[in-house]
């Protein structure tokens, strides 16, 4: 469903923060990226939610190719992914179920479905009972399940995930993680970029390591060769009726 | 549109402050474009006023037939220059004077002041070389002994129309310019206090016409308000001015209008650009 071939991202200032890397992630898949700071992390997720285009290679993502997108494309594509981050976020001004209306409204989603929906995604993140509360007035760990509800309220293929956990307290961490993986068990990909090595090592999922833009370590590889679908177009949940 | 129209006035809601802020430095900078337009058209007026009274006078020689000067007055009225021909007798150049400088009454005798012909031009014809020309056609008839046409004061007169007109435009456009650039930065600050949303609507796959469209509302609402603060400031300056300086023209409602549509198109111009510059293509 993600396959890198051959990328390699250059900034024009600086060096290469990718060095020809290839990988690819299966539908349903969860994965961890992990590295030091400034190893290349980010540019992979940023690479994935099309914020960048590669310098050389392609990433395909979904069945759409780097190369052939076209820039109005690119909203299409990303409506089908979610993405969170280590600071949340947020909209402050806004209340929790407000956020998550937030990234319905935008790309025009009819306003009566928006209530049923937001309901039921702040419920799979366990807060049904703060809908109306404003950012500061949850701890950490409740700003970044809102922050994930709104990733998930349009039923992404995978979620992107820079260092969820990064600003959170370990029983925060323990908590968002467990979110992560029930979020993976109903059939979205997770990729979760962290350095937490404590948590990526208490855990079975398959990890990639990268080093100064290089991809130094993928478990997989150890492993045989899962069945490789990640080339047959996925159907646009979106367009196909429900 | 409609929740362009509410994010938009969310925006004024959440940031009050930021937004008349906003609305305050439109308003200020049209104001200080409005007076000198102002000053400007009134200038223009006086100076077109001044103008008008740009005439050929051409003295006719005593015993001069009453055919030969209707004859003259007709060929010239055909002039293309010309606006109005008239003829004054010697009769009535005595009575203009009298009444004219009163105080001098008992100086004036019948006879003293000749006949003449008064020939005024159309607007945009009023130009030394044009005058001159007009002037040394009226020569061509014998029975007109002089003519006067203060040479010296048209020349000064029409630079100095040249002057005010350069002068004018050129201040108009650093105006314009000044207030385009506080005008748009104001708005760029506005927007960058939102680009949060911007971001957000990016990442969560919104069209750029969807993330553009309530900043091009706000950015218009900022631009009308702006330029309807700006008219009633400027308008309460006129009447200030009317009542203890001088009197003065207003602008007139058409003006008026353009003004606030100027506003508008500034404000919607700026969020266009200042948001542009947030949606890079990638």
């Amino acid at each position: 469903m993600i396959r890198f071939t051959h990328v390699s991202k250059l900034y024009p200032k600086g060096g290469p923060a990718l060095d020809d890397v290839s990988f690819h992630v299966n539908r349903g898949e969860f994965v961890f990226l992990t590295g030091p700071s400034g190893a290349g992390k980010s540019t992979i997720l940023k690479l994935v939610y099309v914020d960048q285009r590669p310098s050389q290679g392609e990433v395909r993502i979904a069945g759409q190719s780097s190369v052939t997108l076209t820039g109005s494309a690119v909203p299409k594509l990303r409506r089908r992914l979610g993405v969170v981050f280590q600071d949340f976020r947020l909209l402050e001004d806004r209340t929790a179920e407000q956020n998550v209306a937030f990234a319905l409204e935008v790309i025009g989603t009819p306003q009566d479905a928006i209530g049923p929906k937001v309901a039921r995604v702040l419920t799979q993140v366990g807060l049904a009972g703060k809908a109306t509360a404003l950012p500061h007035e949850l701890s950490g760990g409740e700003q970044q399940r809102v922050a994930i509800a709104r990733a998930l309220v349009n039923d992404p293929l995978v979620l992107l995930a820079d260092e969820p956990t990064g600003n959170l307290d370990d029983r925060a961490t323990r908590g968002i993680f467990q979110l992560l993986r029930d979020i993976n068990a109903t059939g979205t990909a997770v990729l979760m970029a962290t350095h937490d090595l404590a948590t990526v090592r208490a855990n079975p999922y398959r990890t990639l390591e990268m080093n100064r833009g290089k991809l130094v370590y993928d478990s997989a590889s150890e492993h045989p060769a899962a069945a490789d679908e990640f080339d047959a177009p996925v159907p646009d949940a979106s367009e196909t009726p429900q | 549109m409609n929740l362009a129209v509410r994010e938009a006035l969310r925006a004024f809601q959440r940031a009050p402050m930021l937004s008349l802020l906003s609305i305050t430095t439109i308003a200020f900078s049209l104001f200080a474009f409005g007076l000198f337009g102002l000053v400007y058209l009134n200038l223009r007026d006086a100076l077109a006023q001044v103008e008008e009274r740009v005439e050929i006078r051409g003295f006719v020689a005593e015993g001069t037939s009453a055919e030969a000067t209707s004859a003259a007055v007709g060929d010239i009225a055909a002039f293309p220059e010309v606006a109005s021909v008239r003829y004054v007798s010697d009769v009535q150049a005595l009575e203009r004077a009298r009444r004219e400088l009163g105080e001098f009454e008992d100086v004036f005798e019948a006879g003293i002041l000749p006949a003449s012909i008064e020939v005024r031009l159309r607007e945009g014809q009023r130009d030394p070389e044009s005058v001159r020309s007009v002037a040394r056609r009226l020569e061509f008839y014998d029975f007109i002994d002089d003519i006067r046409y203060g040479e010296e004061w048209v020349e000064k007169l029409y630079k100095i129309r040249n002057i005010a007109t350069a002068v004018g435009l050129s201040l108009g456009v650093i105006f314009a310019i000044v207030a385009i650039i506080i005008i748009g930065s104001t708005i760029r600050m506005a927007v960058l206090a939102r680009s949060r949303e911007i971001h957000i609507m990016r990442l969560v796959g919104a069209t750029n016409g969807f993330i553009r469209a309530p900043f091009l509302v706000e950015g218009f609402l900022k631009g009308v308000l702006g330029g309807l603060l700006a008219l009633v400031l400027t308008y309460f300056t006129f009447e200030f001015v009317g009542q203890y300086v001088v009197e003065a023209t207003y602008f007139g409602s058409g003006l008026a209008v353009l003004g606030v549509l100027a506003g508008a198109l500034i404000g919607l111009l700026g969020s266009a650009v200042s948001v542009g510059r947030h949606l890079r293509r990638v």
